[in-house]
């Protein structure tokens, strides 16, 4: 790793082992994903959703916190097209992890570039920038592959698993109040500032008030009214520090 | 909801996550978002989660339902408390779905 290579040599990282390093270096992650899985085929059933569906959505959109979001919106009777648009809304964040890895796959082919695309969720790409970080990133694509490859493997034997168990919980355990739960978990330690509980107050309160809107339009509504309500406390906070910089 | 329309969302969403992924791996990359859009996609998650969360433990039934025998917002504050000071999924799911047993109790 540290020792140089002669320049004619073949280089030292072999697609084979990089695939496996990024395979290896994912397993930690894992920790935190496979339950995330269980739960997620469990309360997809909960919702009444089909094993075949539910199991689809793990392996189509394989994006974590849409997919619960989609399992509530389901169960709540919300018109198809909407129910895109809000998986769409939720998983936007990733362009910035489109952004960040763009320039380091730029020389590959399409054929490379399109299930890397279709592989890059959150840990996929937390592994994935920490490799481009080291040296020597010509078959850094293969760690890329193998990193996100192993992921999604785990993402559907959790799902599969979730499933089996999630048919064995009988009704009257309320299972599906594990969903606002799992979103409480998820949502309470993004809180981490002003901007950010301004837009989860407005959004639920406003979501809350147009409860009655047709198909489910409210939804959208309050999640665009707490993103401004974020967006302008952010900008009057910047501004506020910036009429303060001079007196400094 | 029918089956077709259950793999219209699989697909829909399907594609419209890929082309969010694809987006700038396939297109030139900027050297960087401009700073406004960085934080106002920070600012997503906490609305849409907000937004679905609280019309389900408010108005369980369509109406608001800001009285004692609704379980389910009492359990949902507690296990608010819990994520709060733990920021833990399984202690959070496992008190809110014990509270919510233990008010159907009583």
């Amino acid at each position: 790793m540290t020792s140089a290579p002669p320049p004619p040599a073949p280089p030292p990282a072999t697609s084979r082992s990089e695939f496996l390093a990024g395979a290896r270096d994912q397993l930690p992650l894992l920790l935190g994903v496979v339950p995330f899985g269980l739960i997620f085929g469990a309360l997809a059933v909960a919702a009444g959703i089909p094993a075949l569906e539910a199991q689809g959505l793990s392996v189509f959109v394989f994006a974590g916190s849409s997919q619960f979001v989609a399992i509530g919106l389901i169960a709540g009777e919300t018109p198809a097209l909407l129910i895109v648009a809000t998986i769409l809304v939720v998983n936007l964040r990733h362009m910035l992890y489109s952004a960040a890895l763009g320039p380091h796959v730029q020389s590959l082919s399409l054929r490379w570039k399109i299930p890397l695309a279709w592989l890059l969720t959150d840990e996929a790409f937390a592994m994935a920038s920490l490799r481009y970080q080291r040296e020597d990133r010509r078959t850094a694509h293969w760690y890329f592959l193998g990193t996100g490859l192993t992921l999604w493997a785990s993402w559907q034997l959790s799902t599969l698993a979730g499933i089996v168990l999630g048919a064995r919980i009988p009704e009257s355990w309320s299972l599906d109040f594990a969903l606002p739960l799992t979103f409480l978990a998820i949502l309470v330690p993004q809180l981490k500032d002003r901007p950010s509980v301004a837009s989860a107050l407005v959004a639920g309160g406003l979501s809350v008030a147009l409860i009655g809107m047709p198909l489910k339009l409210g939804l959208m509504a309050a999640i665009l009214g707490g993103v401004a309500a974020g967006a302008l406390l952010e900008a009057l906070a910047r501004q506020r520090s910036a009429e303060q910089e001079p007196l400094r | 909801m029918t089956r077709p329309e259950l793999w219209l969302v699989i697909l829909g969403g399907a594609l419209a996550t890929f082309a969010v992924r694809l987006s700038f791996i396939a297109l030139i990359p900027p050297d960087r978002l401009p700073d406004s859009v960085r934080r106002g996609l920070r600012l997503v998650p906490p609305a849409v989660l907000s937004a679905i969360i609280l019309p389900g433990l408010l108005s369980p039934a369509g109406h608001l339902a800001l009285s004692l025998d609704n379980d389910r917002l009492w359990a949902g504050l507690l296990a608010t408390l819990v994520a709060w000071r733990t920021r833990s999924t399984w202690l959070t799911i496992a008190v809110g779905m014990l509270a919510l047993w233990g008010l159907g109790l009583v």
